[in-house]
């Protein structure tokens, strides 16, 4: 009989080497950089263009992310209808994102459709139309998904958490309204276009199983645009964050649950800290085993789940909790969060929770390696928050080497509740 | 063309291993035959129950997550109307610790009244975020519960109602454990940096020794055929009038399934699709709309779910999507229609193939339905459906008789 008492050895984590695979960078005629990753054994790309036309850009709320909408729907020599069509009849995914610095267009694609997708991926990128009655459309759905989407608890605190912590006019604090679906106009959103994406600033990732020319067909699809010409206006937008740190709102009468969010500003992650707060966030509430879930969830049974983490910003960011716990609990839930920051702050975390912490982050990050898109995600974000090339290794090595002393240093600094706002929808 | 082993160990625990050396890590699928379906009806959500009280600690170890993440894993679980399903990713080098962790929770829970008290409230918690604390939460629990007089998919694998899960007892957890979670019951599958020796040396080193149990056999009552249509009315405090309708299809194993698959597609499958461009763009009726199924072993629904525009009148939005209905019984699709869903499938396939955890999940479903293989022969099956087959079968599903409709008001 084997003996079940004792757990079988384990090699740690942290003990193995990590490799990023370099990516191989190559430029178009325009300018415009290209980052490949010629990677596993499935016959599949993913192509991603980066624009810097995230809502930080626009100069009227939803411009941004309704342009990049409507980059499906309608060119001057298709309809959205025919743009679906061709994308799906090659069993391909085509989709758009906008976020508050970039926006992007990314598609998924067997490499043999490849040489299929990308002219018309280019003339949605020059000629895209945004026609007026797929405005309308669009603006008639999305207000009545808004409709929808405000009677939830954890929708409605996302976005008052956001306007308390950055401002209501700030890229990071705005949000969707009715009354600014009504306001889009389609001329609004062609100059919007013709600034940010024909004659804007790109880049390219891609990877995947790649035709042996991939660079003679990016460049004879993307490499005579007017791309990458003009500078990005210079921007700014100031932060104006909200003096009263504690919400209490009904939003639903008969709701049972509370939508708790409790956050506070953090430098973001050009700043020395940032890799080892991440260590701290994961053992606060960063994984299935932190601090919260074990005393909230597990011990407990306030919630379904308990989570911490950084939101993902370019510039400054913020360190957000977040929950849904029956409305009877909220107060109880927040009081044990106060608590666990505590704990945090006065006691140095055990050795043995550390090395914990550091494996699974570790593991977690070698698993994440899998497979060529997950590499070049990893590369995408250093490359776009400039983070340097040498990033991935800096950040490990600081996942392996952090103290529980420094760790204790980070909490003294950060988790200290009159940081912190503090909201309850229900 | 994904290549697995397979082999049988004395207590009957079915093991497949997929040998991928092109990563330095490693899962363990541990799927157990036992979903919503085989519980009592007067004790329904156990099996998803079980899912939470896994984590609660087994006979000889009190925690399965510490040593897991200790080792620089990762783990999580999913309970359907069918199956539960159990995964963990790794470093190859520490695959025997999540042999040790699942093995002995296969051997014995630890059955703490604290954990059970626990997972209760966290039940009741997720039963609140997700069915009762939502706009439209409520729908599948009515639609499920109308659609099926007899089998055991009229209730959600949450459960029927919060009473079943709160009155759990200690016993009740203990019976449902030793009736379901046996080797017989169970498929282990390993994927990864790992060879099928080591996995066969490991799997009877660690899984051996459980006694086999004695073998569920599942006999479900069988759902009578629908005679006529079926209907709801409901009103609610939401902002948008929705539209639901369901019709019973053929089981998982079934060669029709294929064809039903793809019509599902046609209709909803993306922007070009037919209730898409139709209903949404050119006439305006819904602000989204969508069209699915259930993907059930047993014999399960595909169902049409939308929210109408403004103004737009229940019968008119039915009527409408009636049309489509007709026209798909009617008319066969073009080549061209046909080429495109069967390509956005064979797209999906490879896709979802390109995640080790995906594999390891494949393989398990497929052993449990009986031929492990399918996971290399799905797409052929797909590939040879013609364009009258999905006529044909368009035509058996979206019979008025077989239908259950919901109108969902909302207060305006």
């Amino acid at each position: 009989m084997v003996n079940r008492q004792f757990a079988p050895g384990i090699k740690d984590a942290i003990n193995y080497t990590l490799e990023l695979k370099p990516f191989r960078k190559f430029i178009l005629s325009n300018g415009v950089a290209v980052y490949a990753i010629d990677a596993g054994v499935e016959e599949v790309v993913q192509l991603e263009l980066v624009f810097n036309a995230g809502n930080w850009y626009e100069h009227q709320n939803m411009v941004a992310s309704t342009t990049n909408h409507m980059l499906k729907n309608g060119t001057s020599r298709k309809n959205a209808f025919n743009i679906n069509e061709h994308f799906e009849y090659y069993g391909s995914y085509l989709n758009r994102a906008c976020y508050n610095e970039t926006a992007m267009l990314s598609l998924h694609s067997l490499t043999k459709h490849l040489h299929e997708l990308l002219p018309v991926i280019q003339e949605l990128i020059t000629e895209s139309a945004m026609p007026e009655a797929e405005l309308d459309i669009y603006r008639q759905n999305m207000k009545q998904k808004l409709e929808v989407n405000l009677k939830k608890c954890d929708f409605v605190s996302n976005r008052l958490i956001d306007e308390y912590l950055f401002g209501i006019n700030h890229p990071y604090g705005k949000y969707s309204s009715s009354i600014a679906y009504d306001a889009l106009q389609p001329e609004q959103l062609r100059r919007f276009f013709d600034q940010y994406y024909v004659n804007g600033n790109c880049t390219i990732f891609i990877a995947g199983r790649l035709p042996n020319n991939i660079e003679l067909l990016l460049n004879e699809n993307f490499g005579s645009l007017p791309l990458n010409k003009a500078q990005l206006p210079h921007i700014t937008h100031p932060v104006e964050a909200a003096a009263e740190k504690k919400y209490r709102i009904i939003n639903d009468k008969e709701g049972i649950q509370g939508a708790i969010r409790i956050a506070s500003h953090f430098p973001g992650r050009h700043h020395p800290h940032f890799t080892k707060a991440q260590v701290l966030n994961t053992l606060f509430g960063g994984y299935f085993g932190s601090r919260l879930m074990s005393n909230i969830r597990e011990d407990k049974g306030y919630t379904y789940g308990i989570h911490s983490y950084m939101q993902n910003h370019v510039q400054q960011t913020a360190w957000m909790i977040s929950t849904e716990a029956g409305k009877e609990v909220c107060e109880a839930t927040i009081a044990e969060v106060y608590k666990e920051m505590q704990a945090l702050r006065e006691k140095a975390v055990p050795e043995e929770e550390l090395l914990l912490v550091k494996n699974y982050l570790i593991g977690t990050i070698l698993g994440d390696l899998d497979g060529p898109f997950h590499i070049i995600g990893r590369w995408k974000n250093i490359i776009l928050n400039e983070l340097g090339e040498d990033y991935f290794y800096t950040a490990v090595a600081d996942i392996k080497n952090v103290t529980a002393k420094e760790i204790q240093e980070l909490a003294n600094q950060y988790l200290h509740p009159n940081r912190f706002y503090e909201l309850v929808v229900v | 063309m994904i290549p697995f082993e397979q082999f049988v160990l004395q207590n009957g625990l079915r093991v497949v291993v997929h040998e991928d050396h092109a990563t330095p890590m490693a899962v363990v699928n541990v799927m157990y035959d036992v979903g919503a379906r085989d519980e009592d009806p007067s004790k329904t959500g156990f099996a998803h129950l079980f899912e939470h009280l896994m984590f609660g600690g087994s006979v000889n170890i009190p925690s399965y997550d510490e040593p897991l993440q200790r080792a620089g894993g990762e783990n999580n679980a999913y309970t359907t109307n069918d199956l539960t399903n159990y995964y963990c990713q790794l470093p190859a080098e520490n695959i025997e610790t999540a042999f040790w962790l699942e093995s002995d929770r296969m051997l014995s829970l630890a059955f703490g009244e604290k954990s059970l008290e626990t997972q209760r409230k966290v039940v009741s918690e997720e039963f609140k975020e997700h069915y009762l604390n939502k706009p439209y939460g409520d729908v599948w629990h009515k639609m499920r519960s109308l659609a099926y007089t007899t089998h055991p998919y009229r209730w959600m694998t949450i459960g029927a109602e919060l009473s079943h899960i709160e009155n759990a007892t200690l016993e009740d957890v203990k019976r449902f454990f030793f009736k379901h979670y046996r080797p017989s019951n169970a498929i282990l599958t390993v994927a990864g940096h790992v060879t099928t020796a080591q996995v066969r040396q490991l799997a009877e080193k660690w899984f051996g020794d459980i006694p086999s149990g004695e073998k569920y056999i599942r006999h479900l009552p069988l759902e009578p055929v629908q005679t006529a249509p079926r209907k709801l009315e409901v009103h609610a405090n939401v902002p948008a009038d929705a539209f639901y309708k369901c019709w019973h299809i053929c089981s998982r194993t079934d060669r029709r399934y294929y064809a039903t698959d793809l019509l599902t597609e046609v209709l909803s499958g993306g922007g070009s699709s037919r209730l898409f461009q139709s209903l949404v763009k050119e006439k305006q009726l819904f602000s989204n709309i969508g069209c699915y199924h259930f993907g059930s072993i047993d014999a399960g629904l595909a169902a049409i779910e939308g929210k109408l525009v403004k103004g737009v009148k229940m019968e008119d939005a039915e009527a409408a999507v009636e049309a489509e209905l007709q026209k798909i019984k009617g008319t066969s699709v073009e080549e061209k229609e046909l080429r495109k869903v069967k390509n956005k499938t064979e797209s999906l396939i490879i896709f979802e193939d390109m995640s080790l955890m995906n594999r390891a999940g494949s393989l398990s479903f497929y052993t449990l339905l009986g031929n492990t293989n399918m996971i290399n022969e799905e797409l052929e099956r797909y590939q040879l459906v013609s364009a009258e087959e999905l006529r044909q079968e368009a035509e058996i599903i979206f019979d008025a008789n077989n239908s259950i409709t919901m109108y969902y008001f909302g207060n305006h």
